[in-house]
């Protein structure tokens, strides 16, 4: 077990945590240890963005555990996100108590709103918040768990398993916008109070769900590593490239990919969680199958199988995403189309795993042109493999 | 049923399999006894493949016996299964895993548990760092073994898949056409190195190329349109004129 996490520990994870844990200090410290008008002082308002983008970014981490390092494109991870994000919104629901709308110390608004008489029985233990911390893993992993075993079991891939995990959220979508669900319908739930008894809108709260989210990212890129750097990361990356080679070693590749896909979803339901009480509310539209492909585009950014890439492609993509909302939010869908284009052309391989390997898209280009020309010379290297290895000709003996 | 029981490793009997009306096998039987090495041979679409993929699992027989080890019914069991129970396989295309390096391929290869959470927490151990080195030695990819396998040239990808059938340690080795693409030089030592294999265990190697299989000098069985069609020495086969109409007539 020991062995498991020191050797996910390799000079990029450790720089990686460490600056996350840095971040984890430092930010809160900015905002509420400086005067409000200091040059150093940073607004609770940003706290939480930042804050916001950090979950954005634990939630490209769990898509790259199964997109990157297993080829798993799930279309609906924003599904597992959602999840956690109201087993979160529940707990938070039930914390405020008697100073609702209505004053009932038991239902929440929406329910007495809707005459209600009593509690649903899937609303019970949510006021404790170990309970909702463990629904916040459970309910996604399940879900996952379930959806995986019969999809992976029955060997559905490719674009088929894309279109259906794209079904799964849409389907979840439809179903809590119906007010009998139980789950507060079109208007979700918002209105939240305190965490813990600790005031939701303080500046403190904020600085520490900030840290707790820097942390949680942090522990996602530790679990990420440690699940790559040990055989099972190497039979992850085997089933991606030669799917069936590896039954034949003997691997049953279904089982393979359900654990990543349900560490993966687990992750997703954690930054759901830490989500809700910084943007201050969970509903329905987290479910929409277009956030789930924003975690593609914010992943493929980045760097897919890169460890770091898909927090970089998450603070990047959201931090431009904030900035053409509030200057010209007509064309933010444009930006980000013609984004997802020119990376998938130009930088294949995002935008870490091309400083780390050189400029490849750009090289590859110029390659296939020149060859087309007949102006190439030596034989190049095959596009998998690293700048920095030779080709050579077959040794002879 | 008594045949079967006696000493025989692989007991095909009467194996029939057809594709949309396609009859890939019709009636095929064969028998491969305990460290015997076999070669098959056959022209374009005698069902060499199909009988291969019958063994390992990947097609189910419409009807017929496929039996291993004396009494393991190998139509009730699926690929990963048969490759634990001691079944390796050598595909036509060499399919290594490309982003691996040629130890990190060997190691996945290596028998032992298979299990999710046994891969998760395993840790290679000197036992295992030997026979690595040793199967690197066999295969002549010492000097390689930190390369990616996507870089090796065609003969050396298929040392190296042959390589991962010796980590595998099967009691059963089918290989198909190991020496397509090979220059004569390769072609030689491949075939050294499986009659190396073979004293063993049991191999069965699927070939196009006469001079290779005359090489290999072992027990040949002549496919034809998914059956059995001559079995015997080289010399003997290549007399027969059913082989010589198969062969030639066409």
């Amino acid at each position: 077990m020991s062995h498991f996490f020191l050797r996910a520990l390799d000079r990029q994870a450790s720089l990686a945590i460490l600056a996350l844990l840095v971040l984890a200090a430092v930010v809160p410290a900015l905002n509420l240890l400086t005067p409000p008008g200091s040059a150093l002082h940073l607004s609770t308002f940003t706290v939480s963005l930042f804050g916001k983008y950090l979950t954005y970014a634990l939630l490209a981490v769990a898509l790259n555990l199964v997109w990157g390092y297993c080829g798993i494109l799930s279309l609906g991870h924003g599904a597992f996100f959602a999840l956690g994000g109201y087993a979160m919104g529940m707990y938070l629901m039930r914390q405020i108590g008697s100073r609702g709308v209505y004053g009932n110390p038991l239902l929440p608004d929406f329910m007495v709103f809707l005459n209600w008489k009593t509690l649903p029985w899937f609303w019970h233990g949510f006021d404790h918040f170990w309970f909702a911390a463990i629904m916040v893993l459970l309910v996604p992993g399940l879900l996952a768990f379930v959806f995986g075993w019969f999809a992976f079991r029955s060997r559905v891939t490719g674009v088929y398993l894309s279109i259906i995990t794209q079904a799964l959220t849409y389907a979840l979508l439809l179903s809590f916008f119906r007010n009998d669900m139980g789950f507060g319908g079109n208007n979700g739930l918002t209105d939240f109070k305190d965490i813990l008894g600790f005031d939701i809108q303080s500046d403190a709260t904020r600085s520490v769900l900030f840290a707790a989210s820097a942390v949680a990212l942090a522990l996602g890129v530790l679990v990420t590593s440690a699940i790559i750097r040990s055989k099972y990361g190497k039979i992850l990356i085997a089933v991606r490239d030669a799917e069936s080679r590896t039954r034949f070693l003997g691997y049953r590749p279904e089982r393979v990919k359900l654990f990543a896909f349900v560490v993966s979803a687990c992750m997703a339901g954690v930054a759901g969680a830490l989500y809700v009480p910084q943007v201050g509310i969970i509903n329905p539209g987290e479910f929409a199958p277009a956030n789930s492909i924003e975690i593609v585009i914010w992943t493929a950014v980045g760097g897919r199988a890169t460890l770091i890439g898909p927090i970089v492609g998450a603070l990047l993509v959201n931090a431009g995403k904030s900035f053409f909302t509030g200057w010209l939010p007509e064309l933010w869908l444009f930006v980000l189309g013609g984004l997802f284009v020119a990376v998938t052309l130009f930088l294949p391989r995002g935008i870490i795993g091309t400083l780390a390997h050189g400029w490849s898209g750009l090289r590859q280009r110029r390659a296939s042109s020149s060859a087309e020309t007949g102006t190439d010379a030596e034989p190049r290297l095959p596009p998998d493999m690293p700048a920095g290895s030779k080709y050579e000709p077959a040794a002879a003996e | 049923m008594s045949e079967r029981a006696n000493n025989n490793l692989l007991y095909l009997n009467d194996v029939n399999v057809s594709f949309d009306g396609f009859k890939a096998l019709r009636g095929l039987s064969l028998v491969i006894a305990e460290g015997e090495m076999r070669a098959i041979i056959g022209p374009n679409g005698a069902g060499k493949t199909t009988m291969m993929d019958v063994i390992t699992g990947k097609t189910k027989p419409d009807t017929g016996d496929v039996y291993f080890g004396g009494d393991i019914d190998l139509t009730r069991r699926d690929e990963a299964d048969i490759a634990s129970l001691g079944i390796g396989r050598k595909f036509q295309k060499p399919t290594v895993f490309e982003s691996h390096t040629v130890w990190d391929n060997l190691q996945l290869a290596l028998s032992g548990k298979r299990s999710v959470f046994a891969a998760l927490f395993h840790n290679t151990d000197a036992r295992e760092q030997a026979r690595i080195d040793e199967i690197l030695e066999t295969t002549r990819l010492g000097h390689l073994r930190n390369r990616l396998a996507g870089g090796l040239s065609h003969g050396q990808k298929q040392w190296l898949e042959i390589g991962m059938l010796l980590a595998q340690d099967p009691k059963l080795l089918l290989v198909d056409e190991p020496v397509a693409g090979m220059t004569d030089e390769e072609t030689v030592q491949t075939a050294t190195l499986l009659r190396r294999i073979a004293e063993t265990r049991s191999v069965v190697v699927v070939e196009h190329d006469m001079t290779f299989v005359r090489d290999l000098g072992v027990k040949v069985t002549v496919l034809h349109e998914g059956s059995v069609l001559a079995e015997g020495s080289l010399d003997h086969v290549s007399a027969d004129q059913k082989v010589i109409d198969v062969y030639l007539g066409r």
